[in-house]
């Protein structure tokens, strides 16, 4: 036998309110095994309330390569921004 | 295309000149890659191998409280192989082929680890000298260029205070106890203490690797620079405990503003590193064993994994 335990992806809230947010990867046989393991590895000092487990290769992932096409587009999108707006300064609760 | 391979690398030194991290699907030099594998994978031996000689002294603990605290760190450092295994694998190696490589010898660890742990005080010596120069060390790396290796050095860096400050708790009431028990103190210390200035590697007259893991961010400081530091912040705490320096030749230094110390080993060093240290094949043939034993469970598990799969696709 020379397969190896598949790779999860690990992500936990830290607290209540909080998003999820990638912590590591743990490898176990199955989903179960890999909510155990991620408890043991990331979470020994109460820094999780919740945690989410994802076979690494459900994951797709964007190419670095292809970082301009995908996110320069915004860049000049300037007046999606409210600082783009001149408005006077009298002007409150807005 | 050898103009090419220039420009990246060119564009991949400014990337880190400039303060970004690199990211495993990055574009990077074959080198970075090779070498963030043999230091990564390296970093997470030593964690996983530094397990054993406190490991011993689990069962062994004076008390409760001392009890539930190696136990606590050493399954921190376990939990520190696994990041750092992880962090290791997105550079497109196998958990498999890292043990392999540490099991065949190829893979070093830190030659710390192959020195024995033959008294309590040990412990103490251990968490106060060994994770004190480890944290240097560490603390530096969570700057290093390389995103998944600096974030693991920041859980880590989090983790380990407890550790140093553990150590110090154990020499200490060690230090206010029975002659006996200060001896042994004293005794430790002695043994440790150079063992745990070789930790942060040879003199930088003798490091080949130094000035191209400066610019790749894998060092800030040179192994001089740290080993110094470590001494400077170590011997006002060998004063604090009321022990006697364990070296002779440790004088504080007006002028350079640090302690001078004396002339390590080297030849201690180099053996210990090529195999020959006092633990070396005890180490080695324990993290096998426990290998090879563990095998039957890895595969039950996966086989009644993908039993389950195909009932649940039977349905
Ligand atoms: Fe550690
Ligand atoms: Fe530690």
């Amino acid at each position: 036998m020379k397969k190896e335990w598949p790779v999860w992806e690990v992500f936990i809230r830290s607290r209540s309110g909080l998003d999820h947010r990638h912590a590591g990867s743990v490898h176990a046989a199955d989903a179960k095994m890999a909510l155990e393991n991620a408890r043991d590895v990331y979470t020994r000092r109460q820094e999780g309330v919740s945690i989410w487990v994802v076979p690494s290769a459900s994951i797709t992932a964007s190419d670095p390569e292809e970082g301009g096409e995908l996110f320069e587009p915004a860049k000049d999108k300037v007046y999606r921004h409210p600082t783009f707006y001149d408005l006077p300064d009298e002007l409150t609760h807005m | 295309m050898e103009i090419d391979i220039n420009r990246l690398d060119l564009e991949f030194q400014a990337k880190i000149d400039s303060g970004k991290t690199i990211e495993p699907k990055d574009w990077m030099p074959e080198k970075y890659r090779k070498t963030h594998i043999r230091q990564i994978s390296q970093h997470a031996h030593s964690e996983i191998v530094g397990m054993l000689p406190e490991g011993n002294w689990i069962t062994r603990a004076p008390s409760m409280r001392r009890k539930v605290t190696l136990l606590a760190k050493v399954q921190d450092e376990g939990g520190h192989g696994l990041y750092l295994y992880s962090a290791c694998e997105t550079l497109g190696i196998s958990r498999d082929e890292l043990f392999e490589q540490l099991h065949s010898g190829k893979a070093k660890y830190s030659s710390i680890f192959n020195y024995p742990a033959v008294t309590w005080a040990d412990m103490g010596a251990v968490g106060w000298l060994v994770d004190g120069a480890a944290i240097m060390n560490q603390v530096m790396l969570t700057r290093t260029s390389f995103g998944p290796y600096a974030r693991a050095m920041v859980r880590i860096c989090k983790e380990e205070s407890f550790h140093q400050r553990q150590g110090f708790e154990i020499m200490l009431s060690l230090c206010n106890g029975t002659a006996v028990q200060k001896h042994m103190a004293q005794e430790s210390l002695n043994r440790w203490w150079w063992p745990s200035l070789m930790m942060f590697g040879p003199r930088d007259e003798e490091s080949t690797h130094t000035e191209q893991a400066i610019k790749w961010k894998i060092k800030l400081k040179t192994n001089d620079e740290l080993r110094q530091q470590f001494v400077d912040q170590t011997v006002p705490q060998i004063e604090l405990l009321g022990l006697e320096l364990p070296d002779p030749a440790i004088k504080w230094n007006e002028e350079r503003g640090h302690y001078d110390f004396g002339a390590i080993d080297w030849d201690e060093f180099w053996r210990v590193v090529g195999g020959n240290g006092p633990c070396n094949r005890e180490r080695l043939s324990a993290r096998k064993e426990a290998w090879e034993k563990g095998a039957w469970v890895r595969e039950a598990a996966l086989a009644y994994a993908e039993k389950q799969e195909s009932l649940r696709e039977a349905v």
